[in-house]
């Protein structure tokens, strides 16, 4: 078994180091223990770091996807107005955010299962934990620093092996969380950019703009045929009253006749 | 004997099915040395599906070593051969 038996001889070499460091192998069993507690708040900050990084992924997915309807609300209306080539533009913006939410898709989906494999290691060592505390009270109580040596080499081994994986668990959680962590970082300053609102790259949502113009022009003319109807109905009514008005227009349009504009101003006023 | 996969336990194999998994963890051995990660991969899952197949889980409040432990399914061929050497990082 040359694979399956060098990886555990590894292993071993470590727990033996730890043991032939202890002139009291009594000692072994507390100096272990403070290890096995610090490894346990590790590997809850690594369950803890690998959650928040999921959740830093899961509100970009959000933010994605609700891009992705503002696209195909703008697509829907250049439509409705006729405008095929802006609603083209606008879908097809919304297609390129695609690979984009699915790249944030796998990676959440990949960090979820180390949050569940994260989970169940540490409660696997929390149990080791605890059923060492326990044997550790006994070989002390019962034991002589001879007659101990042998059982606390095995439980020392057994605890060690746990930590041994588990730390790698943990070690390969924190650099998997640290890479996505850069990742979701650049979008986050893209998004910022605006150039996720625009892949194309100008700096600001050009659909938008045109659409808004267009209803911009449509209200005018709406605003123009209103007024237009006014005149129509009223018309002496709007000669008379405007006369005085129009002097008051002229008096806030210009600067330059402010002086000028003053005196009709003051005479409206007594 | 009790056979640890990196990343999910131990298991308790019986004995008896030492011939059967020496014989994967040569093919194993053989595709870590060749350099062969297609062969390295298929061997490493071959080896783990039996053993996942023979064991039984022990229980997680049990200390005991193991007799044999195993790199994790999604181990590359870099790192397994890392850990052979001790070169590999194993914290602990």
């Amino acid at each position: 078994m040359s694979v399956m038996k060098r990886v555990s001889m590894i292993f071993k070499a470590k727990a033996n180091r730890a043991l032939d460091r202890m002139e009291d192998p009594r000692e072994t069993l507390d100096y272990s223990y403070q290890r096995q507690l610090e490894m346990l708040t590790q590997v809850r900050r690594g369950v803890a770091d690998v959650a928040t990084s999921r959740k830093r992924v899961e509100l970009q997915m959000n933010s994605l996807r609700q891009q992705q309807n503002k696209l195909q609300g703008q697509a829907k209306q250049a439509l409705g107005a006729g405008r095929e080539d802006l609603a083209r533009e606008a879908l097809s913006r919304k297609a390129a955010l695609d690979s984009q939410l699915t790249d944030l898709e796998n990676q959440y989906h990949s960090l979820q299962a180390d949050e569940e494999k994260l989970t169940v290691a540490s409660q696997r060592l929390q149990s080791k934990v605890e059923a060492f505390r326990m044997q550790k009270e006994t070989i002390k109580a019962t034991y002589t620093a001879a007659e101990a040596q042998s059982r606390i080499g095995e439980a020392v081994s057994g605890i060690s092996e746990e930590m041994g994986d588990v730390g790698m668990a943990v070690q390969r959680a924190q650099d998997k969380t640290a890479q996505m962590q850069a990742r979701a970082g650049a979008i986050d300053e893209l998004m910022a950019s605006g150039a996720l609102d625009d892949i194309s790259g100008t700096p600001r949502d050009d659909i938008q703009a045109e659409l808004d113009s267009m209803r911009g022009g449509q209200n005018i003319e709406l605003e123009l045929q209103r007024l237009k109807g006014e005149l129509g109905t009223g018309s002496k009514q709007a000669i008379e009253g405007g006369a005085g008005a129009s002097d008051g227009a002229g008096a806030s349009d210009g600067a330059a006749q402010s002086a000028a504009a003053e005196q009709p101003q003051a005479g409206d006023g007594a | 004997m009790i056979v640890r996969i990196l990343g999910e336990g131990q298991l308790q194999v019986d004995d008896s099915a030492s011939a059967e998994l020496n014989a994967l963890d040569a093919a194993l051995e053989k595709a870590v040395n060749d350099g062969d990660e297609p062969a390295f991969r298929n061997a490493l899952l071959a080896l783990l599906d039996r053993v996942r197949a023979l064991g039984t889980p022990l229980a997680a409040d049990v200390l005991e070593p193991s007799d044999s432990i195993l790199p994790r399914a999604d181990a590359d061929l870099d790192e397994v051969r890392g850990m052979l050497t001790g070169e590999g990082s194993i914290p602990g």
